[in-house]
């Protein structure tokens, strides 16, 4: 029996995935700021960010109200608990794409440094978001499952950067700005990661009621 | 006005005609039965009232209309009615509550069940006659006090075990339930709740019955009630030891509507106003118990509520 | 100046590590009541088909399900209120702790059962008569006849009803005076009289308005520490609110049963999750 609450759940999951979409947008053309080294790009970021910030408070507040209305239990009040937090690390998301952004700009601005392992970076962290999303929408727990494993790989590729970077502004001072500046671009994507695999692990606790945070996650470790 | 309008309206007013005929009707049935009923009435009362007065109801029926009195009739009606409420009421109640209660629920039990709504049907004569043969002769009681009031607490033993039945089924069953949940036995239920909140059920029931039974000439007639009485039974309060007599019982009798019966057959007319007044006295009488019963039942429903 | 040495202060023994993350070890609560494979059969149909449930000692358990699933019928097996009716059968057993004896054992006494366990029923249902005989009956049943106890324990009943302030200046007016609440309260204090060790409630709330239903609740959740309480409940945040154990049942049958907690945020069943959301029922 379709109730008029599963339309409306409908309605909050259709709102989360149109965020998150944005938010993919927003990575993607933020990075094109500093691959392609076009300032162009950040206009459209920074629209996306507005929209992105509406729906944070749009989504909170429906989700809170269908609580109170509805007195949800079981899967419903799963869903809304993980809906929520998916709104949090989706917005965090879309800070961090905005400050990738912003950096390049300045990047632009001076001459050009070797990217090292950004773009690897990116693909890593944009393929972590789209597969987080898509296990939300189809409950897909052993995909989420697969995204919480990635999050190794990008940590590795992070402190990889850094350790390159470090190396070339040792022996070039000139080149300290622009390094820094890699190196905070490094750290948003893979903050950016970070917040897909709380975003699988809400997946998770969505459709099992299992919390695997923090290493709670024993059996799918094991597969 | 619309034409639809306009049809409702003169339906409404068609309909509402039929709703006062049948008013109307209602009221002329009621008058009619009212005023027969006040006809009645008032010719008994124009006849007799005059001969109600402190002699007659203490005298002794005679053969001299002025001097004749109903005093061994009432209290000869009184008496009966004595022994036929000790007798009726606890078979009558005690039947009630075990059909009630305690009988399971099979054939044989709707077999008594219909053959006491078929007594209640039977004759009041054939219940004088069955007297006769058994407490008459059979038992011995002879022609006597006893023998009335058991007769006439068999005629009414219907009424009283259906008014009970109905008392009690009347009592929710949330309320048995609540007290077997506390672990009382039936009978501790029976006895602490059916019986208690079913008395204005009984009692009435019980008063309807005596009313019934006040009246009743034909089964007293059967078993020899005498209509020239001039003595009292005997006091059932001696003076000496041990004080209780039951004698009375024993002692022949007469009752109000033997005794009116007695003079309306004679052919003098004094008679007549003696009977008449007789029956206002019984009227009297019947009005009472009736008074009680609608009392009793006003206090008791006053206390019960579910 | 320098400094002595500040004393070494005395060594504590080091502050054990935190133990994982692993809830600490609950008591496993005592069993007061066990169902085993009990099925009830109106003459030929059976309502209640092959339930096994635990009832656990001083701690609410919720019945739900959907309109004639056999939750009440169930419940009323525990004071064998359905021997009141002809042609009702039990099989399987009801064990009651600590004695162990089966409640519905041919050999058991069913007045001594009811003596044990209360119940508090649906509709208020006092005895038209005043307060304080109402709640004095129960005593009376057992024979108590001294006047001091009987008010002794009158009084104790009000209180742990919660009741006692608004009627202790008129026990003698009659129960019906009393709201829907205070009268079902009342019944509370009734089969509280007689100290049982269990206390049957079928759907206590649902002819309360909603604040007598939460002073029932509180006081639920209050007595559960003195008593075991068995609750059937067609109000689901009511055994979401109330109840330590839910026990779920359709049909007849036990579908799923586990800690409240679980079953209202995880349950295992679909047709638990079904129902509990809405979906049916």
């Amino acid at each position: 029996m379709k109730r008029q609450f599963d339309s409306d759940l409908d309605g909050l999951r259709a709102l989360i995935l149109r965020m998150g979409s944005l938010c993919e947008e927003m990575i993607h053309y933020a990075v094109k700021v500093v691959i392609e080294r076009d300032e162009s790009y950040l206009g459209d970021v920074q629209t996306w960010e507005n929209e992105v910030n509406r729906l944070h408070i749009e989504i909170d507040e429906v989700a809170l109200r269908l609580i109170a209305l509805h007195q949800p239990a079981a899967g419903d009040l799963r869903l809304l608990a993980a809906a929520i937090k998916i709104n949090s690390d989706l917005e965090r998301i879309g800070d961090q794409a905005v400050n990738i952004g912003e950096t390049g700009v300045f990047l632009c601005k001076e001459p050009k440094i070797k990217l090292g392992d950004i773009p690897r970076m990116v693909e890593v962290a944009a393929g972590m978001l789209k597969d987080a999303l898509d296990a939300f929408s189809r409950g897909d727990v052993a995909l989420a499952r697969e995204v919480i494993k990635r999050d190794d790989e990008e940590d590795r590729l992070k402190s990889q950067t850094f350790n390159e970077l470090v190396h070339l502004m040792q022996r070039d001072a000139s080149a300290i700005q622009r390094g820094m500046d890699i190196i905070l671009i490094a750290r948003n994507l893979e903050r950016v990661a970070d917040h897909a695999t709380n975003i699988a692990e809400d997946v998770v606790f969505m459709v099992l009621g299992k919390d695997i945070r923090h290493g709670g996650d024993r059996a799918g470790a094991a597969s | 006005m619309t034409a639809a309008l306009a049809a409702v309206r003169a339906g409404i007013t068609r309909r509402r005609r039929l709703d006062l005929a049948f008013a109307a009707v209602g009221v002329c049935a009621l008058a009619l039965g009212l005023l027969t009923l006040g006809a009645l009435l008032w010719d008994l009362g124009a006849d007799g009232a005059g001969r109600l007065s402190w002699d007659f109801l203490t005298s002794f029926p005679s053969r001299h209309a002025e001097k004749a009195g109903i005093l061994s009739a009432w209290v000869g009606t009184a008496l009966v009615m004595l022994v036929t409420a000790c007798a009726a009421v606890p078979l009558g109640v005690g039947a009630g509550v075990y059909l009630e209660e305690y009988a399971p629920k099979n054939r044989f039990t709707e077999l008594i069940e219909v053959n006491i709504a078929n007594l209640a049907g039977v004759p009041s004569v054939v219940y004088g006659l069955m007297a006769l043969g058994l407490f008459v002769y059979r038992f011995g009681f002879g022609q006597s006090v006893l023998t009335a009031g058991l007769t006439l607490a068999l005629l009414i033993l219907p009424i009283v075990i259906t008014a009970t039945r109905e008392a009690i089924r009347a009592i929710p069953g949330h309320l048995r339930e609540a007290a077997f949940a506390l672990g009382a036995t039936r009978w501790e239920t029976t006895r602490d709740h059916v019986v208690p909140y079913s008395l204005g059920g009984i009692l009435t029931g019980v008063i309807i019955g005596l009313s019934r039974a006040i009246g009743e000439s034909a089964p007293l007639v059967t078993i020899g009630a005498l209509a020239f009485i001039a003595f009292l039974p005997p006091a059932p309060v001696k003076a000496a030891a041990p004080f209780l007599s039951f004698e009375w019982l024993m002692s022949p009798f007469t009752v109000l509507p033997i005794q009116m019966f007695n003079w309306v057959s004679r052919p003098q007319a004094p008679f007549h106003l003696n009977a008449a007044g007789a029956g206002l006295v019984l009227l009297t009488m019947t009005l009472a118990m009736n008074g009680a019963a609608i009392w009793l039942r006003y206090r008791f429903r006053k206390r019960i509520k579910w | 100046m320098v400094e002595s040495a500040v004393a070494e202060p005395t060594p504590m023994s080091a502050p054990t590590a935190p133990t994982p993350a692993s809830a600490p070890a609950e008591e496993k609560p005592a069993l007061k009541a066990e169902a085993r494979a009990l099925t009830f059969r109106y003459g030929a149909h059976a309502a209640v088909k092959g339930v096994s449930l635990a009832v656990y000692e001083k701690k609410v358990t919720a019945l739900i399900g959907p309109s004639g699933c056999g939750k009440t019928t169930f419940l009323r097996c525990f004071n064998r209120m359905h021997d009141l009716y002809p042609g009702n059968s039990y099989e399987g057993a009801i064990n009651l702790y600590p004695d162990g004896i089966n409640i519905i054992g041919p050999g058991v006494d069913p007045i001594e059962i009811r003596m044990r366990i209360g119940m508090v029923f649906q509709k208020p249902n006092p005895f038209p008569k005043s307060i304080y005989e109402n709640v004095a009956y129960g005593l009376r049943v057992r024979g108590v006849t001294d006047r001091s106890v009987i008010e002794e324990r009158v009084e104790k009943a009000l209180r742990g009803a919660a009741l006692w302030d608004e009627v202790k200046d008129r026990l003698d007016s009659l129960a019906f005076n009393l709201s829907g609440g205070q009268q079902q309260r009342l019944c509370m204090a009734r089969a509280l009289s007689t100290e049982p060790e269990m206390l049957l409630f079928d759907e206590p709330t649902s002819a309360l308005e909603p604040i007598a239903t939460a002073r029932i609740e509180e006081l639920m959740a209050e007595l559960k520490q003195r008593v075991t309480i068995l609750v059937v409940t067609h109000n689901m945040q009511q055994a979401a609110r109330v109840s330590d154990t839910t026990a779920f049942m359709y049909m007849g049958e036990l579908v799923e049963c586990g800690p409240t907690r679980d079953m209202f945020t995880n349950p295992k069943e679909k047709r638990t999750e079904d129902y509990i959301t809405g979906r049916f029922g």
